[in-house]
């Protein structure tokens, strides 16, 4: 006889108080003890929900009806609300900040602790424990509102470890991680299922990032969920990741999920491909530069230095970028590209050194001519937006840039996904409040669009969607600048790739040599297919067409 | 210091007491986000100066005094009888105005004090456990200025961003909005972590337990609270406030025995309560000792009456006592982990 799952769903369909359509329709779905389960979906598909519903936060805390019977490790969410379930459930949320309670990192990591009412002695041991397991044991005296964001999903992350949960459900946990710091984080939860046997629901829309340490996936699509081995799950899932497509695309059977298998069974494609050229490096054209009147640089940063307190944050930056020009700012949590960002834009002055946007200085700017020049689409994008809904929002930001009616909603729909004109900006996901954010800081077409982690909470057809408008609106003389942790997006839009390091540049050059040279920064296909300097899956689909050989079969 | 403040409207005293406050908030603060909250708390308090000042300047009673300067005095219809508006400024009643305006001002500054001496969350640490729901309560409370302020500057960036203008009466407008809905916003997220993360657990305690442990507390605040008026309040009878505050006291401590053995809870690295704490808390406590004592001997000297205009008389006594209160600024300067 089986033992009792860890965590069961017993035909539960959820709907949002006032909502019309379940969040959640029927689901039934067991996950057993020391499993790690990585739920996939499109962007607001109801994968948030379906995690909330494992800490009793849905319905306890949304409202809501919820029908059926959501039990964790024997307890039945019905009975026992999230806070009697805090020793067997941690749960982490997409926004760390919100879920901060104390203020320092060390008083916040013995907080569940307190109120599970363990001795001092414990939890002095967890703490040192879980500051070892993350990584933070620096950061034990710092003030958690003054940490980088990495950082802070790593304390929120060890905030609910110290407790030794049963199950831990994870938001996101490496939406705002860098790619080093992501594989720290999850190797060490990938340790936890393997050592003490914790079982897992994490959603993550980087699949990339997750998808070999799955042992089972639930796909979520418009609130119904299937739970499937990884291996099938992708073949059929909506959302794949670029090791997946390329399998895909050369027929690999079973579908290899690490970098490792993938390599295994690469060979055929390896060779098919050596005889073909890589793409020739992307150039940027600049239709509005002409001969007669040399214009100034788009980005033009000299010898700036920020400093906060005692803190540099950048050290001497030396940055030109034409327009036309997509440069991806890379680097490790808390590295400066937020503040670089910034000062680009004009909100924070450089102690040193000069900045300079199509030739003016940023913090000079105000009204239209600001939103001509340079828009920043910050890393919490819902602070740009503060109408009541999404129609209302739209409305603003076309009589900010007397702009004709319409003109933001029309970027909206152009970056692919279609955003409910009633719902307030808040009720929308993550993704989608990014999105929207986005189309209003775009509407207005600054000569300088400045992105900070523009993929976070998107699915790839989305992000596919946004490298489109990106390539697009660089075509027409836009010079953009992302910082991102997402390898697989500066591996498709970015003509150059920088790389911060304390505050400095440490690499500048053009996007194929820098990620096909670094191990950090490499997307799946470039590993996958190394030597050769491959970076997309739509790369080496139009290679292989264009020889007309097509893919392998196997 | 804040309740020393209250009981006086004499312009020497409060000038000391906001120097005191000043004094000790410069050695000891800590580099926390919330640290820059006292200089807001005392713009906020110059800010209450000033308006008492234009409030008494335009409407206050008129007396008899040093005339400074006649504002043209307007006639108000019959239902605002008892309301005057301009007329003769004297020296004596802006005076007053300014005294009562800085008595505010100082209990304003020494709420931002403590906000950026230490977290409030390390005050609630020292909260004893049955008071610990009561005491996230008003620990969020408190916590609420300061991260207002910070929203606020956020909100100012990304209207920026948008091309909005940020000075001025209506952007003002167009900041409270958001302002207003982020810290609600914020209050409900926060309130769903603190559910998931065990805050309020109940194990397996006997209801009638709770329910004596719950009266004895809320009698026990109220009758400290009753105890505490009379002790300020120097009008009330005698026999209030020090039998009362020991009632309050007494009831309390029953709470907190019984509470002690219902709820589950724990600390970690809890403060400990060493002779530098007992030499802030003594510190803290000789102005206010004096303060009421004094106002008990010589009324006059607590509040002392606008006319004649005369320099404020003081005591030394009660100037000892605000030195005493600057001991925390040396204490805290030679302590490694203020």
């Amino acid at each position: 006889m089986t033992a009792e799952p860890m965590i069961r769903f017993d035909r539960v369909t959820f709907h949002y108080p006032g909502a019309d359509t379940p969040a959640l329709r029927g689901v039934d779905v067991a996950i057993d003890e020391g499993e790690l389960v990585v739920a996939v979906g499109p962007t607001g598909s109801g994968k948030s929900t379906l995690l909330r519903a494992v800490c009793g936060l849905v319905p306890h805390f949304s409202g809501g009806l919820l029908e059926g019977r959501v039990s964790v490790a024997g307890r039945d969410t019905e009975h026992f609300p999230p806070r009697e379930l805090a020793d067997t459930v941690g749960f982490v949320g997409q926004n760390p900040v919100a879920s901060f309670v104390a203020d320092l990192v060390e008083d916040e990591l013995a907080y569940t602790m307190e109120n599970l009412g363990l001795r001092p002695d414990v939890m002095r041991r967890r703490v040192e424990e879980v500051l070892d397991l993350l990584g933070i044991v620096d950061l034990r005296d710092r003030p958690v509102l003054s940490l980088s964001s990495g950082q802070q999903q790593r304390v929120a992350i060890g905030a609910v470890l110290t407790a030794s949960p049963r199950v831990l459900v994870l938001d996101e946990p490496t939406s705002s991680l860098d790619p080093a710091g992501a594989e720290e984080v999850l190797a060490a939860l990938h340790r936890l299922v393997h050592d003490v046997g914790l079982t897992i629901v994490m959603a993550e829309h980087r699949l990339e990032r997750v998808i070999h340490l799955a042992d089972r996936v639930l796909t979520v699509l418009d609130g119904q969920v299937t739970i499937d081995d990884p291996a099938s799950a992708m073949r059929t899932s909506p959302v794949v990741p670029p090791i997946v497509r390329l399998g895909r695309l050369a027929g690999w059977s079973p579908l290899p999920l690490s970098i490792r298998d993938a390599r295994r069974v690469a060979g055929p494609l390896r060779e098919q491909l050596a005889g073909i050229e890589t793409p020739a490096p992307r150039v940027a054209v600049n239709p509005v530069a002409s001969d007669d009147t040399p214009s100034p640089w788009a980005i033009e940063a000299r010898a700036a230095t920020v400093r906060y307190g005692q803190v540099t944050a950048l050290d001497g930056i030396e940055l030109h970028a034409d327009a036309g020009e997509i440069v991806a700012t890379m680097g490790r949590n808390g590295v400066g590209k937020s503040t670089l960002l910034a000062t680009l834009v004009g909100l924070r002055r450089p102690d040193h050194g000069t900045v300079r946007v199509c030739g003016v200085d940023p913090s000079d700017l105000d009204g239209l001519e600001r939103i001509r020049r340079v828009g920043l689409v910050p890393h919490d994008p819902g602070s740009l937006l503060y109408a009541d809904s999404v129609a209302l929002e739209f409305e603003l930001a076309d009589a900010e840039g007397k702009l004709a009616a319409g003109t933001t909603s029309d970027v909206a729909s152009s970056l692919g996904i279609t955003l409910p004109a009633d719902a307030h900006p808040r009720s929308l996901s993550e993704g989608q409040r990014l999105l929207l954010a986005l189309a209003v800081v775009m509407a207005h077409e600054p000569s300088v669009l400045l992105l900070d982690e523009p993929t976070r909470g998107l699915d790839y057809a989305v992000k596919e969607h946004l490298a489109a408008v990106l390539v697009d609106a660089a075509a027409h003389g836009q010079t953009i600048v992302i910082a991102t942790h997402d390898v697989e997006l500066a591996a498709t839009v970015a003509h150059r790739v920088i790389v911060l390091a304390d505050g400095a540049i440490i690499t500048d050059g053009p996007a194929r040599e820098v990620v096909c040279h670094s191990p950090t920064y490499s997307p799946q296909v470039a590993r996958i297919l190394a030597p050769a300097e491959w970076l997309t899956v739509d790369e080496v689909a139009a290679a292989l067409e264009l020889s007309g050989e097509g893919p392998v079969a196997r | 210091m804040a309740a020393t403040a209250l009981q006086t409207t004499n312009l020497v005293t409060l000038v000391l007491a906001a120097f005191v406050v000043t004094a000790v908030v410069l050695s000891c603060r800590v580099p926390s986000p919330t640290s820059r909250s006292f200089a807001i708390f005392v713009k906020v308090g110059v800010a209450v100066v000033v308006i008492r000042v234009v409030l008494q300047v335009l409407f206050g009673p008129r007396g008899s005094g040093h005339v400074i300067v006649t504002l043209p005095r307007l006639d108000l219809p019959a239902w605002a009888a008892g309301v005057s508006l301009g007329g003769p400024v004297t020296v004596e009643s802006t005076v007053a105005a300014v005294s009562q305006g800085l008595r505010l001002a100082v209990v304003l500054a020494t709420f931002g004090a403590v906000n950026s001496v230490t977290s409030p969350y390390r005050l609630l640490r020292l909260v004893p456990t049955v008071l610990y729901e009561a005491g996230v309560a008003v620990t969020i409370a408190v916590s609420t200025a300061p991260q207002a302020v910070m929203a606020a500057g956020r909100i100012q960036q990304a209207r920026r961003l948008r091309g909005r203008p940020t000075r001025g009466l209506r952007s003002l407008r167009h900041l409270a909005v958001p302002l207003l809905e982020q810290s609600l916003d914020r209050s409900v997220e926060l309130a769903a972590s603190m559910d998931a993360r065990g805050f309020g657990r109940r194990d397996a305690t006997p209801p009638s337990r709770r329910r004596t442990a719950g009266i004895a507390l809320g009698s026990g605040l109220i009758a400290s609270c009753i105890g505490a008026y009379g002790l300020l309040a120097p009008d009330s009878p005698d026999g209030l406030g020090i039998p009362m505050l020991a009632v309050g006291a007494a009831a309390l401590i029953v709470s907190l025995q019984v509470g002690h053995a219902t709820r589950h809870r724990t600390r970690h690295r809890p403060d400990r309560w060493d002779a530098r704490a007992w030499i802030v808390t003594a510190s803290g406590v000789a102005p206010l000792v004096a303060m009421t004592w004094l106002g008990r001997v010589h009324p006059l000297l607590a509040e002392p009456p606008a006319q004649p205009l005369a320099f404020p008389p003081t005591s030394t006594v009660l100037v000892a006592a605000l030195g005493l209160a600057l001991a925390p600024a040396f204490v805290c300067a030679s302590a490694e982990r203020p």
